[in-house]
């Protein structure tokens, strides 16, 4: 009895749940409160105007920051207790694609994926070559196994970041801008790529992004970030029903709105008229 | 100021501590030992063999300028050898190594911290003290010893060149007094020196490296403040190696 429901409730927990967060960066309020959660098995958009803290979250969730208050919680493991093996073993359980893909530079394509295999496993070479390769193959990059990072496009370099990110059978992948710089075909091939791994895999996947179409393709549940805290949450449909001002403008690309246009500032008028910069 | 400075030390010490646990898990892949060997040395051998070959003949020339004031123009190998081997070769190895490979090795490091790549490797659940800070360190503590004795080498024929070539010391003298004087102490004092500037020198360029902002103009400082601090605590070690060598 009691396995049974520890399996139910391993299976339904959230594999990642940030509760009451509160972070400041050199004295900025980032956080005031923040709570969400992302499902086992689902993939979950993180959205926000630029500049709202998404990356931070992600580092938070990652454990390369602490909060000032609240707590982050992945695997069921609270981040605050951990020690390095600790938080060592947990990041073994994850993949992360970074924005600009972080491809270790002085290594080819191939090393490049089979550098977490080298450190944490002795495979035998023919074995961490088909292992590699397959997840090459899975990107469409088989044939760029022995390129030099400086050699790939952006978006071909955001591919193998992918492959290195998958390599380890992660059990939560997290995508950092995933779209951010891409061309259009580009775009197209990450998007698929994410939900073909996701599905694949079976993995539980979180998406942080402002693209909105895009997330609206891939995701099963939205958080939108405005002001250290989460003004919205849902489906991307549910989101994109909101009447609130906030989440109407982020979802319409609105110029003006709860977030300004305009910076801060004096009087229009008595700034030019009064000689000051 | 001075809490600050102590502060600084002792994060380096720690950085230092880091490194050193990581050390055995580093040599057992010598191959990334070998590479940074190859980095910090041998890519640094033109700048060490020219400077060598200008400082043994400027050594050469005051040298006999010197000495023939006193009609002891025949001492001038033991001169030249001392000079280079206790003094000029690790001292002036170790300021080229830290404006060539240190710099290196600072910027290099930077732009991995400012591209991500560090912070990938700790999200691969991989240290990257262990696998990019000791192989590197490692590196340069091994290579600057052996770039002095290749600046001690060509100093002396530098010095050698001008001294019997062009000011006409007898060339029995030059080499027999030199090695008649000049024992084995004064060949470990100096390879002692190079030990302690190669640990220094590389040390402050990972150091620098790792610690920099993570931003084009933090790599910029990391590196100008590897050549400064590096440049300094050569000649203070210089300075308190030599007081300690003199005492004894």
């Amino acid at each position: 009895m009691s396995d049974s429901s520890s399996t139910v409730d391993a299976a339904s927990s959230p594999v990642v749940a940030v509760r009451d967060v509160q972070f400041s960066l050199a004295g900025r309020p980032v956080f005031q409160g923040l709570d969400l959660q992302a499902r086992r098995g689902a993939i979950t958009a993180i959205m926000g105007p630029s500049g709202t803290g998404k990356t931070t979250l992600l580092r938070l969730i990652t454990g390369q920051i602490e909060p000032a208050a609240g707590s982050v919680t992945v695997f069921g493991e609270s981040l605050a207790t951990q020690d390095r093996d600790a938080r060592y073993a947990m990041r073994r359980r994850m993949g992360m694609l970074f924005q600009n893909g972080a491809l270790l530079t002085d290594l080819t394509v191939f090393e490049n994926v089979a550098f977490p295999v080298r450190a944490h496993a002795r495979l035998p070479e023919p074995v961490l070559r088909q292992l590699v390769l397959t997840k090459l193959q899975a990107v469409g990059l088989r044939g760029a196994a022995d390129l030099m990072p400086a050699q790939l496009s952006g978006g071909m370099a955001r591919r193998v970041a992918l492959a290195r990110a998958i390599v380890m059978d992660p059990e939560l992948l997290i995508y950092d801008e995933p779209f951010v710089g891409l061309d259009p075909i580009s775009m197209g091939v990450i998007v698929r790529l994410i939900g073909r791994i996701h599905r694949a895999l079976g993995i539980t996947t979180i998406v942080v992004s402002h693209d909105v179409a895009e997330l609206a393709a891939l995701a099963d549940h939205s958080y939108l970030l405005s002001g250290g805290k989460v003004v919205a949450a849902g489906t991307p449909a549910e989101l994109a029903a909101s009447a609130q001002p906030a989440v109407r403008q982020f979802m319409a690309g609105e110029a003006d709105g709860p977030v300004a246009f305009h910076y801060p500032a004096d009087d229009y008028r008595a700034q030019l008229l009064g000689g000051r910069r | 100021m001075i809490v600050a400075a102590l502060r600084r030390v002792g994060t380096v010490a720690l950085f230092l501590v880091r490194i050193l646990a990581q050390c055995p898990a580093a040599l057992a892949k010598p191959r990334a030992i070998v590479h940074q060997i190859h980095n910090c040395g041998a890519r640094s051998l033109i700048i060490i063999m020219l400077s060598g070959l200008f400082v043994g003949m400027v050594l050469g020339l005051q040298g006999y300028d010197l000495l023939q004031r006193f009609g002891s123009e025949s001492a001038l190998g033991v001169a030249a050898a001392l000079g280079l081997l206790k003094e000029l070769g690790p001292v002036v190895t170790a300021l080229l190594f830290a404006g060539r490979a240190g710099t290196a090795l600072a910027s290099e490091i930077g732009l991995m911290r400012a591209t991500d790549q560090l912070t990938a490797m700790e999200m691969m659940a991989v240290d990257p003290v262990r696998h990019v800070i000791a192989p590197r360190l490692l590196g340069g503590i091994v290579a600057l010893p052996l770039l002095v004795a290749i600046f001690d080498v060509i100093g002396l024929f530098g010095a050698q060149l001008v001294g019997v070539g062009m000011m006409g010391v007898d060339a029995g003298a030059f080499w027999s007094q030199m090695q008649a004087a000049v024992e084995l102490r004064d060949v470990a004092e100096g390879l002692t020196k190079s030990l302690f500037f190669g640990v220094a020198c590389s040390l402050v360029a990972v150091y620098e490296g790792f610690h920099a902002e993570p931003t084009a103009e933090g790599v910029g400082l990391a590196t100008t403040r590897t050549v400064v601090v590096s440049s300094v605590l050569t000649l203070l070690i210089d300075y308190l190696l030599t007081a300690a060598f003199l005492a004894r």
